[in-house]
């Protein structure tokens, strides 16, 4: 007996994967967010003057980038309530996001802070620009701009690392998809076209990353 | 009562760690077969097929692998095949490493200085000649530290195979982290585990990469 595609459902349940959609992208912000605060708070420890401090960061960034994220949202899953913090599953997949894109933003926030040269703040104190001046331009905007791609690339990673989280089902896509296969008994048709949903996201997404770029970051050539 | 985490629950774990290697080292292999014939097609000369393999990496660089192992394993299901769940997720994960050392491979061997090739043209070598003996070789050492990332995030993405059901270490942790009610103990011990399988590769990839910057600096 020959299996007929139908793709109808999938046409029928657009709505709620829409609405998955915003879901997977709200959790990719506040992770990202997370990330970002855990990142800049990182940098400062991961350079501070106390060893163990810096011990910590680098203990923090390696146990995360090597170990899965599964297994990191099912530790912090069961962890959690333990430290008295009862959450429900979308907040918990915000936290591990943010813990697990943290350890990246340490890394890729450092490399954009260590890309200034003292050299040239000094010269922007030569050429007469006052304090603020100097921060803005000579060290915020090149740092932003030497992390803006990877910083980006991260962010992108981590909206499509987001799926993981069906696993503890928090709000998104992905536990949108396994919801309507289950009432439908149409994996393939189901998660064929939300692969495509997810490559409209990421693609959106370094489409608008790039629109950016280009506004802000993009050198003056006149 | 609950068992509790003791040595049989940690030979279970051990069992699932075997699986997890196994289906890393089929899939790292089987990637790096097609991941290389990917490369060549990427920077073949011929328009076309660059495009088309420029949209096929495009996918997978663009999707979650989750959903990637859902449709191969669910799409081989149709075709009424009746595949081990072992052989449906190596595959998948085959299919993924294929589009990822692709685009390792790609960049690598696009940054092979131009001359090289254009040396091994005017000695009048062929492309099979030109390729395995002049330009290969030197992207392979180029591309050795990416490579290596990626069998770090191959061995850290064969947990997934854990949501569409196969035994490997994550699914395993689950499996034991249910039956002993330890769920912390359980997952720390799962945790270190890959941590002991990854950090080495990822301590020898970024040591390699410091090493070849430092030559290039010269």
């Amino acid at each position: 007996m020959g299996y007929t595609l139908d793709f109808s459902v999938v046409w029928h349940a657009m709505p709620a994967l829409l609405w998955g959609c915003v879901g997977t992208l709200g959790l990719a912000l506040a992770g990202m967010t997370l990330a970002m605060m855990i990142g800049v708070a990182g940098v400062a420890a991961r350079d501070s003057k106390a060893a163990w401090l810096r011990a910590l960061v680098i203990g923090f960034v390696e146990t995360v980038r090597n170990t899965p994220f599964l297994v990191q949202i099912f530790f912090l899953f069961f962890a959690l309530p333990l430290v008295g913090l009862k959450l429900n599953p979308t907040v918990t997949a915000i936290i591990a996001l943010g813990v697990n894109g943290g350890a990246y933003a340490i890394e890729i926030i450092r490399g954009g802070v260590q890309s200034i040269h003292k050299g040239q703040v000094e010269a922007g104190y030569a050429l007469g620009l006052h304090q603020g001046q100097v921060f803005r331009f000579i060290v915020l905007k090149p740092a932003l701009r030497a992390i803006y791609p990877s910083l980006t690339g991260q962010f992108i990673m981590l909206t499509l690392t987001s799926s993981i989280c069906s696993a503890v089902s928090a709000y998104e896509l992905t536990s949108v998809a396994q919801r309507i296969e289950s009432d439908t008994f149409r994996s393939f048709e189901v998660y064929f076209s939300v692969t495509f949903l997810y490559l409209a996201i990421s693609w959106l997404l370094m489409l608008g990353f790039a629109v950016i770029s280009h506004r802000f970051f993009s050198y003056p050539t006149r | 009562m609950a068992p509790h985490f003791g040595l049989p629950e940690f030979g279970f774990l051990l069992r699932g760690l075997q699986w997890t290697m196994l289906l890393t080292l089929v899939a790292f292999a089987g990637g790096c077969t097609a991941g290389l014939a990917v490369a060549l097609l990427r920077t073949c000369g011929h328009k076309g097929v660059e495009w088309i393999t420029r949209i096929y990496i495009g996918i997978f660089q663009g999707t979650p692998l989750l959903l990637q192992l859902f449709v191969v394993y669910y799409g081989l299901a149709l075709t009424g095949l009746k595949l081990d769940a072992f052989v449906a997720v190596a595959i998948g994960f085959t299919v993924n490493a294929s589009a990822f050392l692709g685009e390792i491979w790609r960049g690598a061997i696009q940054a092979v200085p131009r001359g090289q090739t254009e040396a091994a043209m005017a000695l009048g070598l062929h492309y099979s000649s030109r390729m395995r003996d002049i330009v290969l070789p030197q992207a392979i050492r180029i591309s050795l530290p990416a490579t290596i990332g990626y069998l770090v995030q191959l061995i850290k993405g064969t947990s997934l195979a854990a949501i569409v059901g196969f035994i490997e270490l994550a699914r395993a942790g689950q499996i034991v982290s249910n039956q002993t009610f330890q769920p912390l103990l359980v997952f720390g011990v799962v945790g270190a585990m890959y941590f002991i399988l990854c950090w080495p590769l990822s301590w020898w990839g970024s040591r390699m990469e410091a090493r070849l910057a430092l030559a290039n600096q010269r």
